[in-house]
């Protein structure tokens, strides 16, 4: 049911072929997309949902065409990896759907460079209870220069400790509230011969996932705020030299083994690790509960999967609330749609209304919307969805994943250094170096 | 009366080609054209700009190329290239060709066995990277915990995710991959040498090594080249199966040049710069097998079986 989650932000991992493909069906399947005549507007939507994902979204549209004779919404479905080339070539073409799926960040933002993306901010300040039914968290992706070019189409996915409580009963140990609690229970657990945390290296954006809490614990926001303003040495921040002394200070500690490297997470590899009682821990979106749902359903039926937020990082000026991941995904007007008022219709009404609100967190999905407490707190593993949502819901900040924020040429480049940063291949200054020659290219 | 016969031989000359034949090559000239000479033509373009496969391009003159040689991942990238070259060759020549003599053979046990060599043949390269990717899971892959259970856990490594690893790795995975398609060469080619060679060295009291280095490995000289040519040329493409399995990483330990090159266009998005990498390589390919086709002599195909 979630499986697409596992490859959600992971287009490196593409196959070869796949993408290729894809990229050839792009160049051919481009065009005539636009609505024909007809009394009603018909306006394309694109998405890359799944499974009952997909079911929802179908049943939401075909409701909203019933209710709204004028409009007719049609939704075409793609497969997450490829999609991604689909829209580049389709937005190179300046020949995109009325409405796409986008993950916001950076590549949402090259597509508004170029012009091709419509201004929501008029439509949502013109009616401000849609405005206000989005935790405010969670527009951040979406949101450039105060203009809100995104609507929430599903769950928020912060980035949360999961760990095995039969591990942590077995060695008496609690949940570390600090970093230097984090690195006693590291040592605590590699003395009992287990590996402290799981760690999907070969994935490369799992790296991430550390890097960006450190430096938000020391530093805050603002850090990776004057990256993404393109200030020059940005990356030599001592705040970004600290983080990554830290990182490799923990993996010289043995906290992830010795093949993290080599362990993938988007085959299930890293998951697997926790559940089978390899590993204490593992530092992940919350889709991978939603994995080790369909993996080993016992695991987390008999009670034995716990979670807890990035600790708090002693003598750090970031705020402990805060928090990274996926905020949320977003349907985005284009602005060459020729029906760009029945998109913003189908936006309003269609997208996270409550019918789908409550749908979704009958899947196990977090909407990024206002006073749902109520509708969690009866749902299937309540406790689990309450804890992401009041984080969510308690957040000052919540960052995009960098590699989806960044320009992708540095985006990649940081995989790539932080890979061997890891690796302890290069040395947190040369990560910084390196950086920064990234900065405005 | 005398009869003089007049022979007249015509005089070979090209004749200009006459409309039928043009006729007839049109949908290939234009396929070819429109596939690989106008994708060529504006790649050569595209190296010359700054795109990133949205925006407008922008012409920046000869900077890509600059760059291309001063570029450190680049150069990193071609060094890794020529040493796969190198490592692909020399991993799969003699395994290829003492495989392919083995299978020439016409003994039944032998057949069977071949039907096995050729299986990774038949598998599409993805499936076998992912398969590999499975078996060399430094946790629950099958060669780790073969190692753990003979007790050899000090053997046990995290294949793909050590960086002085990785690269020998893959090109192990790409030889097994590959061996069979040479061996099948060499099968051919071992098939067609004639059965007097072997027979008049027999009654000269040569053994079986002295066959193999006398009258085999010469007799198989033009499959060697073909075979080179194939496998040095092919490494110059390699993408998908290292593509699934390390994604030119760890760190930039198996990016190699065609990899770079997606990766910097489609990726990074740096279409024009990519666009040279391409090029690049598309000369490498072209120069390198002329170069072979030149000092081996293959273009000449002089004979082998001469005074037979």
């Amino acid at each position: 049911m979630q499986q697409r989650r596992l490859s959600r932000r992971d287009f490196l991992q593409t196959t070869g072929a796949v993408s290729l493909a894809a990229l050839l069906s792009g160049c051919f399947g481009v065009g005539g997309q636009s609505g024909g005549g007809g009394s009603a507007q018909s306006i394309v939507v694109w998405d890359i949902s799944t499974g009952n994902d997909q079911k929802l979204i179908q049943d939401i549209t075909a409701k909203f065409n019933q209710t709204h004779p004028s409009i007719h919404a049609t939704v075409q479905f793609f497969q997450n990896d490829p999609y991604k080339q689909k829209l580049q070539v389709a937005m190179g073409a300046h020949q995109p759907p009325d409405i796409f799926f986008g993950w916001g960040g950076g590549i949402l933002k090259s597509y508004i460079d170029a012009g091709d993306v419509y201004d929501l901010t008029p439509d949502l300040n013109a009616d401000p209870a849609w405005r206000d039914r989005f935790l405010p968290s969670s527009l951040g992706a979406a949101t450039f220069n105060g203009h809100i070019y995104g609507i929430p189409n599903d769950g928020v996915q912060p980035v949360v400790f999961l760990y095995n409580k039969d591990i942590f009963a077995k060695y008496k140990l609690s949940i570390p509230q600090t970093w230097g609690d984090l690195l006693n229970l590291v040592k605590t657990v590699r003395q009992q011969g287990l590996q402290p945390i799981a760690l999907g290296g070969a994935s490369k954006w799992t790296y991430l996932m550390y890097e960006m809490y450190l430096v938000d614990r020391l530093g805050g926001p603002q850090v990776f705020d004057a990256i993404m303003a393109n200030q020059p040495n940005a990356w030599s921040n001592p705040v970004i030299i600290k983080a990554n002394t830290m990182i490799q200070d923990l993996v010289a500690a043995g906290a992830f083994g010795s093949g993290f490297a080599s362990v993938s997470y988007d085959t299930g590899q890293a998951s697997a690790l926790l559940y089978t009682g390899k590993a204490a821990m593992h530092l992940m979106g919350t889709w991978d509960f939603g994995t080790i749902l369909n993996d080993d359903p016992s695991f987390i039926q008999q009670g034995k999967l716990g979670w807890f937020p990035f600790p708090a990082v002693e003598g750090g000026i970031g705020d402990p609330s805060n928090l990274t991941g996926v905020p949320c995904n977003y349907y985005s007007v284009a602005k060459t749609s020729k029906a760009i008022q029945a998109c913003v219709t189908y936006l309003k009404d269609a997208v996270l209304n409550d019918e789908a609100v409550d749908r979704r967190i009958a899947l196990g999905e977090i909407p990024p919307v206002q006073g749902i407490e109520n509708k969690l707190s009866s749902a299937p593993h309540s406790d689990w969805l309450l804890f992401v949502y009041r984080l969510v819901q308690k957040a000052v900040h919540f960052q995009l994943a960098w590699d989806q924020a960044l320009p992708p040429q540095p985006a990649q480049a940081l995989l790539a250094n932080l890979d061997q940063l890891f690796l302890r291949q290069i040395s947190p200054q040369q990560f910084s170096a390196n950086m920064n020659q990234t900065i405005g290219t | 009366m005398s009869m003089s016969v007049t022979v007249r031989v015509a005089p070979i000359r090209r004749r200009p080609a006459s409309w039928p034949a043009l006729l007839w090559t049109a949908p290939a000239l234009c396929f070819y054209a429109l596939f690989a000479l106008f994708p060529l033509l504006v790649a050569v373009y595209l190296s010359f700009t700054n795109w990133n496969g949205i925006a407008q391009a922008v012409w920046i003159g000869p900077a890509n190329w600059l760059h291309f040689f001063s570029d450190p991942l680049t150069l990193h990238a071609i060094g890794l290239t020529v040493e796969m070259m190198i490592l692909t060759w020399v991993l799969q020549t003699p395994l290829s060709l003492l495989l392919g003599v083995f299978m020439a053979g016409q003994q039944r046990y032998r057949a069977v066995l071949s039907v096995f060599y050729f299986l990774p043949l038949l598998f599409s390269t993805v499936a076998i990277g992912i398969t590999w990717v499975s078996i060399l899971d430094p946790n629950f892959g099958l060669i780790n915990v073969a190692l753990r259970a003979l007790g050899l856990s000090s053997w046990a490594r995290g294949w793909l995710g050590d960086p002085g690893l990785a690269f020998y790795v893959v090109a192990i995975v790409i030889a097994w991959q590959f061996i069979p398609f040479h061996s099948l060469l060499y099968m051919t080619g071992a098939r067609q040498i004639p059965r007097e060679l072997y027979d008049v060295a027999e009654i000269d009291g040569a053994g079986r090594l002295r066959k193999f280095f006398a009258i085999t490995l010469p007799q198989l000289k033009y499959t060697i080249i073909t075979s080179s040519i194939f496998m040095l040329t092919g490494s110059l493409t390699y993408f998908d199966l290292i593509w699934v399995m390390t994604g030119g990483g760890p760190g930039y330990a198996t990016r190699i040049l065609p990899l770079h090159m997606y990766i910097t266009a489609f990726m990074d998005e740096q279409v024009g710069y990519g666009s040279v990498i391409a090029l690049v390589l598309a000369i490498s390919g072209i120069a390198l097998s002329l170069l072979l086709l030149r000092v081996t002599g293959f273009l000449r195909m002089s004979s082998q079986l001469e005074g037979l």
